[in-house]
């Protein structure tokens, strides 16, 4: 009895550190959106600092399929072109449409959710509500393209699987360009003006609280939250079982299709819902920038970071999207430190990321954190391990 | 009599033009260990194939526990194609996958053992648990099946200690020694909770020393589980030492069965299969 309830605070305590670590992050957070005044610095690390959340979300959500299933699929790109997609559409507010439908006249869909909540909540709730509900609608969306999608595809094997997923983006692409859908999707004109992170806002009484970069944290820390606890349950289990050993999966009871089916419907949720994200990231889209490029980007991100860790698709999306945003931008620029260098002039700084990435993938082909994830815990254990030994090598 | 747990009836399995598995008919009793044995490529292996859903049966039934689970007929190419007997004796077609079948209550373990590679002994048990969950996906996720969970852990534990495997539990399962890679397999079947459990070559690999203890586990494990079992084996010691009775198949045809010693007096058998220890 006693020892149950020990071991009960102590699960409690397990997740101590991790709450402390979170609850510091989103302070910093709020602080970078409300404090800091904008200089060069802050104006590169907060959009880096977002852009890399909504990718550690799509990393995740494809490591689920491609790291924890064992289904190699790159349709990611195509799941986050509808989320952002659907995101947009109904976030776009009413007197907007005219000017962003302008080759349409107006468009069909003539309402904005989040307007239609700020109408009766305030403008601010009525964003806030308005966009998470919208995100909803976005992952469910693709969720559903998932599902219809899935019963031929997921009866492919590996590179044959990877294929279709493939096309089905593409094809994706050409049908959110094409004219003939043009009242719903603009065709191939840009989507603009719907609701992004800097209307995330919360006001008490006369100050407003700048919600812009925790928004982006938020939504893809609980969508992360929900992927790990899902890897994690016996549903998870029943995954690994599947990526281990399909024939010995099955022989154990576990309904391959169904499985495979729920991984890749889930997956693509949150593939819908990073895009979303990157839609109220980017302000503006267009279905041309979801290309394969961005799949591949993905895929990559996932590979560095360790196929089959979470941490480490987040660890990963974090260092490239800064390594590529930002802290290789000198080779373009001509000169560093003072020092100009021929070499250094528009294109060099995708030639010096692409020698890394082979570096990287040639001599860390389990990534950086293997299928290992990353834990107070162990680096606890770890730290206490390396004293230890310390410790031993003084005494003897 | 004792009551049937699985029937073949002219179980017949052909590949193109190959009968892998020719008009194969078998009774197994309740709490009877039965063996199969027969030459490389008699069609040993396709014959659990066929009944644990892997490969569907071109003609011919299966039952389990006296309920149809599968049939099937000569249908499509294969109409014409078909050179095995009993070409009308069955009309319809009854498929089902494997995981159905496992959940029916027939476990099989595998030739080239196949353990889930990255998880560790426990997790091995713990997840041939999963078909018996109630949760779905996001009761699962959110953890409202935690007595479920709770349970299901419980059960690997006490199945762990009793097949002594608890000691290399948080062991990755293929970091173990081959014998208890094997044992580590009966006990992932077992944890299907199966009535009926299909051992294909147990003792594949093993030294004599690890083979007997095997046959020792099989037998206890028969006993403490209930169990009816169908192995096929080439060690001739465990089988004839462990078999209530024996079927001997070749080129897929049956060609004998029956009690051990009549097995092992059996010319036909002794001609095709035994042979004769010239050695000694």
């Amino acid at each position: 009895m006693g020892k149950t309830l020990q071991n009960r605070q102590e699960n409690k305590l397990r997740y101590l550190p991790a709450i402390i670590a979170l609850s510091v992050l989103y302070i910093v957070l709020l602080l970078l959106d409300n404090v800091l005044p904008a200089n060069t610095f802050t104006l590169m690390l907060i959009p880096v600092l977002r852009k890399g959340a909504i990718y550690s979300l799509v990393c995740v959500s494809m490591n689920l399929l491609n790291g924890f299933t064992g289904l190699f699929s790159l349709g990611q790109a195509g799941f986050m072109l509808i989320g952002a997609y659907v995101y947009a559409i109904f976030s776009i507010p009413a007197d907007q449409h005219a000017a962003v439908y302008q080759y349409f006249e107006g468009g069909a869909i003539q309402f904005s959710i989040p307007e239609m909540l700020g109408n009766v909540l305030g403008t601010n709730a009525g964003n806030f509500l308005g966009a998470i509900i919208c995100i909803i609608i976005a992952g469910a969306v693709a969720a559903v393209f998932a599902a219809l999608i899935g019963i031929p595809v997921l009866r492919l094997k590996s590179d044959y699987l990877a294929i279709a997923t493939l096309g089905f983006a593409e094809i994706l692409r050409a049908v959110f360009q094409w004219n003939g859908l043009g009242a719903i999707t603009n065709g191939s004109n840009l989507l603009r003006k719907y609701t992004t992170f800097t209307d995330m806002n919360l006001q008490l009484g006369s100050i407003t609280i700048k919600l812009h970069s925790l928004f982006p944290f938020l939504i893809a820390m609980l969508s992360i939250l929900f992927i790990v606890l899902l890897i994690n349950s016996t549903y998870g289990r029943a995954f690994k079982a599947i990526r281990d050993d399909e024939v010995a999966a099955e022989a154990m009871g576990i309904n391959l299709f169904r499985h495979k089916m729920y991984a890749f419907i889930v997956s693509s949720f949150f593939a819908g819902v990073g895009g979303a994200l990157l839609a109220m990231f980017q302000t503006t889209i267009q279905a041309a920038a979801f290309k394969t490029a961005m799949t591949y980007e993905i895929l990559l991100m996932v590979v560095i970071g360790g196929i089959g860790s979470v941490s480490g698709s987040c660890i990963a999306a974090f260092l490239y999207i800064a390594c590529s945003e930002w802290w290789l931008r000198f080779l373009d620029s001509g000169s560093f430190l003072g020092i100009t260098v021929p070499f250094f002039r528009d294109g060099f700084r995708k030639v010096v990321f692409s020698v890394i990435i082979m570096v990287i993938v040639l001599f860390f082909s389990r990534g950086i954190m293997g299928d290992k994830e990353l834990s107070f815990r162990g680096l606890i254990s770890k730290l206490q391990k390396k004293s230890k030994k310390k410790e031993e090598a003084d005494n003897g | 009599m004792a009551k049937n747990v699985l029937r073949l009836e002219d179980v017949t399995m052909q590949f193109g033009g190959v009968i892998a598995v020719n008009n194969l008919t078998m009774e197994i009793n309740e709490g009877e260990i039965v063996a199969l044995i027969g030459p490389n490529g008699a069609g040993k292996t396709t014959a659990f194939n066929a009944i644990t859903g892997v490969y569907e049966p071109t003609n011919g039934a299966v039952y389990f526990n006296d309920e149809l689970l599968v049939t099937n007929y000569p249908q499509g190419k294969m109409k014409k194609l078909y050179a095995g007997e009993n070409h009308g004796k069955y009309t319809h077609r009854v498929s089902h996958t494997p995981d159905y079948i496992t959940k029916k209550g027939i476990a099989r373990t595998f030739q080239n053992i196949r353990l889930f590679k990255s998880m560790t002994v426990f997790e091995n048990v713990l997840t041939a648990m999963h078909l018996r969950k109630t949760s779905n996906l996001f009761s699962a996720t959110f953890r409202a099946n935690r007595k479920e969970e709770a349970q299901m852990r419980k059960d690997t534990e006490e199945l762990l200690k009793i097949v002594e495997l608890y000691d290399v539990k948080d062991e990755l399962a293929t970091s173990l020694p081959y014998g208890k890679q094997r044992k580590l397999e009966i006990a992932r079947a077992l944890a299907t909770q199966p009535t009926l459990l299909l051992l294909d070559e147990p003792a594949a690999g093993m030294n004599p020393q690890e083979t007997e203890e095997l046959t020792a586990f099989i037998r206890w494990v028969r006993e403490k589980f209930n169990l009816t079992i169908f192995l096929i084996e080439h060690h001739m010691n465990l089988v004839m030492d462990i078999s209530d009775r024996i079927y001997v198949i070749d080129f897929g045809k049956q060609i004998a069965q029956g009690v051990p010693a009549e097995i092992q007096r059996n010319q036909k058998v002794i001609d095709a299969y035994l042979g004769v220890d010239e050695d000694e």
